[in-house]
């Protein structure tokens, strides 16, 4: 073959991003970092190719440069902001110096529904903390501790209190367990504690796992009480933003599912206690809760299933999912029903939208699942997403489970406890009998999650971790009509022109969440990228070089 | 729910009046120019600091981090701060850089001041540049300190002896609005002297649209200014706490170089606003341009017309001690009773600087409340029963129990849209203040009348 012809191949061969070469990007993006920052930088940015079984591999789940801007928060801002945050009922103590819990109250628009538990409870607009000063940093704050546990339980009666470490109390050598567990006796309510100081593990994620060994510990297995109702199920890692879960449990209530509990959107402490109880645990944001999904199966016997409530066709996939699993006639043939009472109204919003929004471009950069989950609404409207990536993701959600066993713990992760879990000799039960798990496990169905990558097209960029200078250049050099982000972005997008949607905190909008969710979704989306507000950035002498010549001469 | 009434004084905190230090301090480096804040700790300070800014500002708001690791935590944060600067320096080449400390590297006792000497001898070839400390554990004092702690620092690091040719005037405003500090700019500019306002984060936290990406936003006090703050004519310093307290940037210059301090109360209201433009006539030997004395004249009319509608009403305030000291001078002239003046600070000071401008403030009746929380203002409000809140977003929760009208002013107001626009001072802060007070109540008095009168 001719020299010229070989190229012609080569180039053919050439996945191509908007007509340009993404691993040439890549490079130029990376030019602008001193050198080392750059090698570290490259392993996190990958040009997707998916051939086969092949997905290539991404590094995720290090610490980030020191000096970079990134948008990771600590691992007490995932123990307690995220998952212990939605619940309404347990009261959360902060341990340490003001800033922390004072940043952490209410700022993730959790929603939540008090008025299900007799007792009414909810906690969720107070923040309480020990406000350390000086002289507990010098001489310990253990003391200053049970007095704000003795304070909460004197107001409030909780049924439970929850103890959350910040930085300096690892340093100071403070006991929280010790201190739970004397209150704890002293009250006769559960007190725990979570030993979740920011500076362990690299981000978000550590306060995650340890949160879920906590709850697994103290709480999960102790009311065996059995609700009445068929097919129970728990929904792990979803939080009730904009109101999701109220959304879902709608659909559940329709099909006739029986929510046991919620991790922990819409959640309370009694739901959790009883969680051992439900016949299927179904994940919706794999990376935050997946750790407790597998010690209730290890301990209780209940398997999981991967989920996703975001996407009218994911919706319906995720319920026929469900339905597959409880191998139920009569189930299935309720979720088909209400797959076709639901549908025709979602298919009537989209085939009015889609028309304007097809061939739009996204880009997203969120979480643990919300990159991923999101792509599917975007689908939906016919926009493609040219680049994605997590927050505090780890190799898994972006290639998929079956790489778990390469994935090498390093230096910031080895001290995160792995919980030694066995099945539980009164309580272990198993849901399936061992050929119905073989044949649910040969349809991929049972503890399986493929990952983001996988549905993303090739050549779309794929950073993991994304960095404030990372996300202008991208927005810079493709100008995408949507940018989906967080808050700490929001503002930075919006200064290039572009149209920006919070994914953590939804702008006051939503829910998202199934089908009536994906309406709200669809409308929005169209909303904003049409929105004419955009035409109002560039004065008109400023696009228009002739007319700032005739303002000149005038 | 219903709350549960409490006895007094709480050994724990629950929903604070007050932010944390290094909150305070990266305020203040943001509004140097060309500058990068760096917060020396773990990265979830930085990040929920910047996301706290961000809400309110509605801008973006990059603040760096030395990324402390479990083994950063127990070795010290020595290495990890220089890779920090140096990364910093390559990617921004900021014209400064402010480190602050969280309560992670006080903890474990970094000695910061030693890193930077061994920073510098590490890049001995190169160009360094200026790297301002400031020591902010979160468990000594409030954002406020961290701000002051901030301004004096900056001064202190980088102020030579060194003259303008046209000397000028130091402001240190405090933590006021970008709005605020774009006003100040122009009653400055208006009386014709050089000035140096410092921090000046009206145009990096509250700016226009980019038409190209921009590594730094512009604006902000340049650090050659800065530089020159020991050569100035005088420096006006805002906050009659801070004014009580023994160390500020003000007092710093003024020993050390013998620039003179004036220290005044936040200029809201008549009184205090005559207060600022009086030592600006000292200062500078020229009269107060007419456009603000029309500004008064309309303000104090304004204060005629509308003060049947406010005298006597019974306001609760609360936030930063000094903001609470400016809002409540400016209420008393109005005839508003502050029947409730609390802040989460504690400098020992606030009292008396109450006290000094309500004299009879037992006889009314005022509770006066410093290092307070939300639920200690909140039992207090209840048997108060004030007419309106005048403070941040923080205090929502309690005013819609208590059915109040919350008029929001100063940081944070993140559940609102322009909390950066809000004008306190001056003569025309103190118009839009008046206005919206008064609106306030009529409207109260409208909704909840069974006539529903259309006029007034
Ligand atoms: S550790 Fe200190 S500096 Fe960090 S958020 Fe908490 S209070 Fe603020
Ligand atoms: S001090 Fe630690 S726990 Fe608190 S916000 Fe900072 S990193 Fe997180």
């Amino acid at each position: 073959m001719a020299k010229a012809e070989k190229d012609q191949e080569m180039e053919k061969e050439k996945i191509k991003l908007e007509g340009m070469d993404p691993e040439k990007l890549k490079e130029e993006m990376l030019s602008k970092y001193p050198t080392k920052v750059a090698r570290k930088r490259a392993k996190g940015i990958v040009v997707n190719r998916v051939e086969g079984e092949n997905v290539p591999q991404i590094q995720s789940n290090v610490r980030t440069v020191p000096g970079l801007i990134g948008q990771r928060g600590c691992c007490y801002a995932g123990c307690k902001g995220v998952v212990l945050g939605p619940t309404r009922d347990i009261v959360n103590i902060t341990h340490g110096p003001i800033g922390c819990g004072f940043y952490s109250w209410l700022t993730r628009r959790n929603q939540t529904d008090a008025s299900t538990t007799p007792d009414g409870h909810n906690f969720m607009p107070y923040c309480f903390s020990t406000d350390m000063q000086d002289e507990e940093i010098i001489f310990g704050g253990e003391k200053k501790l049970k007095q704000a546990i003795q304070e909460a339980y004197d107001i409030f009666h909780p049924k439970a209190i929850a103890v959350f470490a910040t930085c300096p109390v690892g340093l100071i050598g403070d006991d929280i367990h010790s201190v739970c567990r004397e209150m704890k006796k002293k009250l006769g309510i559960n007190v725990f504690g979570f030993s979740c100081e920011g500076y362990k593990g690299v981000s978000q994620s550590a306060g995650h796992h340890i949160a879920n060994n906590e709850i697994f510990k103290h709480v999960i297995g102790t009311n065996d009480e059995v609700d009445e109702g068929e097919y129970k199920v728990n929904l792990l890692g979803e939080y009730n933003i904009g109101g999701d879960a109220f959304e879902i449990e709608r659909l559940f209530d329709k099909c006739g599912l029986h929510l046991v509990s919620t991790f922990s959107g819409n959640s309370s402490y009694d739901k959790f206690a009883k969680a051992h109880t439900a016949d299927l645990n179904m994940i919706m944001c794999h990376r935050s809760i997946n750790y407790v999904a597998e010690m209730m199966e290890t301990k209780y016997g209940i398997p999981w299933i991967k989920v996703n409530f975001i996407g009218a066709e994911a919706t319906a996939k995720s319920l026929r999912k469900i339905a597959r699993y409880f191998d139920d006639p009569k189930l299935m043939e309720r979720v088909e029903a209400v797959i076709a009472e639901e549908m025709p109204v979602v298919e009537q919003a989209r085939d009015e939208i889609r028309p304007r929004t097809e061939g739009k471009r996204a880009m997203m950069f969120v979480g643990g699942s919300r990159a991923h989950h999101y792509q599917e609404l975007f689908n939906e409207l016919g926009m493609t997403t040219l680049s994605a990536g997590y927050e505090f993701a780890h190799r898994d959600d972006y290639e998929g489970r079956k790489v778990l066993p390469e994935i090498k713990v390093d230096a910031d992760s080895r001290n995160i406890e792995e919980l030694k879990v066995e099945p539980d000799e009164k309580r272990f039960r198993p849901r399936k009998t061992p050929e119905q798990l073989a044949k649910l496990t040969a349809e991929n169905l049972l503890a399986d999650y493929e990952g983001m990558m996988p549905q993303m097209k090739d050549g779309s960029m794929v950073i993991d971790d994304i960095t404030q200078y990372e996300a202008d250049w991208l927005i810079e050099t493709f100008q995408p009509d949507i940018f989906c982000a967080g808050i700490k972005e929001k503002y930075a997008v919006q200064k290039h022109g572009i149209p920006m949607k919070q994914l953590h905190s939804y702008d006051y909008g939503g829910p998202y969440a199934g089908f009536t969710g994906a309406i709200n979704f669809y409308k929005e989306i169209d909303r904003m990228v049409h929105s004419r507000i955009w035409r109002y950035i560039k004065a008109p002498w400023q696009t228009n070089p002739e007319l700032a010549a005739t303002y000149a001469w005038d | 729910m219903k709350q549960t009434t409490q006895p007094a004084a709480y050994t724990a905190t629950q929903n604070a009046c007050k932010l944390c230090t290094p909150l305070g301090a990266s305020l203040v480096f943001k509004g140097i120019e060309n500058a990068v804040p760096l917060l020396h700790g773990s990265q979830g300070c930085s990040t929920y600091i910047r996301r706290y800014l961000i809400s309110h500002f509605k801008e973006p708001a990059d603040i760096a981090c030395s990324n402390f690791a479990e083994e950063t935590a127990i070795f010290g944060g020595g290495a990890n701060l220089k890779i920090a600067l140096e990364n910093i320096r390559l990617q921004y080449a900021p014209e400064m850089v402010g480190i602050a400390t969280t309560c992670l590297s006080e903890t474990i006792g970094d000695d910061v001041p030693m890193f930077i000497r061994e920073y510098r001898e590490m890049c001995r070839d190169q160009e360094i540049p200026p790297l301002v400390h400031v020591s902010t554990p979160s468990y000594q004092g409030t954002h406020m300190e961290g701000f002051h702690g901030a301004v004096k620092a900056t001064v202190e690091t980088l102020a030579t002896g060194e003259k303008a040719e046209v000397p000028g005037i130091n402001l240190f405003p405090g933590m006021l609005s970008p709005a605020d500090l774009r006003h100040l700019k122009e009653i400055l500019a208006d009386f014709d002297s050089p000035f140096m306002l410092l921090p000046d984060y009206s145009q990096t936290l509250d700016g226009a649209l980019w038409t190209e990406y921009q590594r730094i936003p512009p604006g902000g006090t340049p650090v050659a200014e800065i530089r020159q703050a020991g050569g100035a004519r005088a420096s006006i310093e805002f906050g009659r706490v801070l004014a009580s307290q023994k160390e500020s940037a003000g007092r710093f210059l003024e020993k050390r170089f013998g620039v003179v301090n004036h220290g005044v109360g936040i200029p809201i209201g008549i009184t205090e606003t005559d207060r600022f433009f009086e030592a600006l006539e000292t200062i500078t030997g020229r009269p107060t341009p007419d456009k603000y004395l029309e500004e008064r004249g309309r303000l104090a009319d304004s204060y005629v017309d509308g003060h049947k509608y406010v005298i006597e009403a019974r306001a609760g305030v609360y936030g930063e001690e000094d903001l609470v000291v400016g809002l409540v001078a400016f209420l008393s002239e109005i005839g508003v009773i502050p029947a409730l003046c609390a802040t989460g600070g504690n400098s020992r000071r606030f009292r008396d600087r109450i006290a000094e401008i309500i004299p009879d403030h037992e006889r009314k009746g005022v509770t006066i409340m410093d290092n307070a929380d939300f639920v200690e203002i909140e039992a207090a409000a209840e048997k108060i029963r004030p007419d309106f809140f005048i403070g941040h977003s923080k205090g929502y929760t309690l005013a819609r129990r208590l059915d109040i009208p919350l008029i929001r002013v100063g940081f944070p107001v993140h559940d609102r849209i322009g909390g950066a626009r809000i004008l306190h001072i001056g003569y025309r802060g103190a118009q839009s203040l008046f206005d919206r007070i008064a609106n306030t109540l009529i409207e109260k008095r409208q909704d909840t009348s069974s006539w529903g009168y259309t006029y007034m």
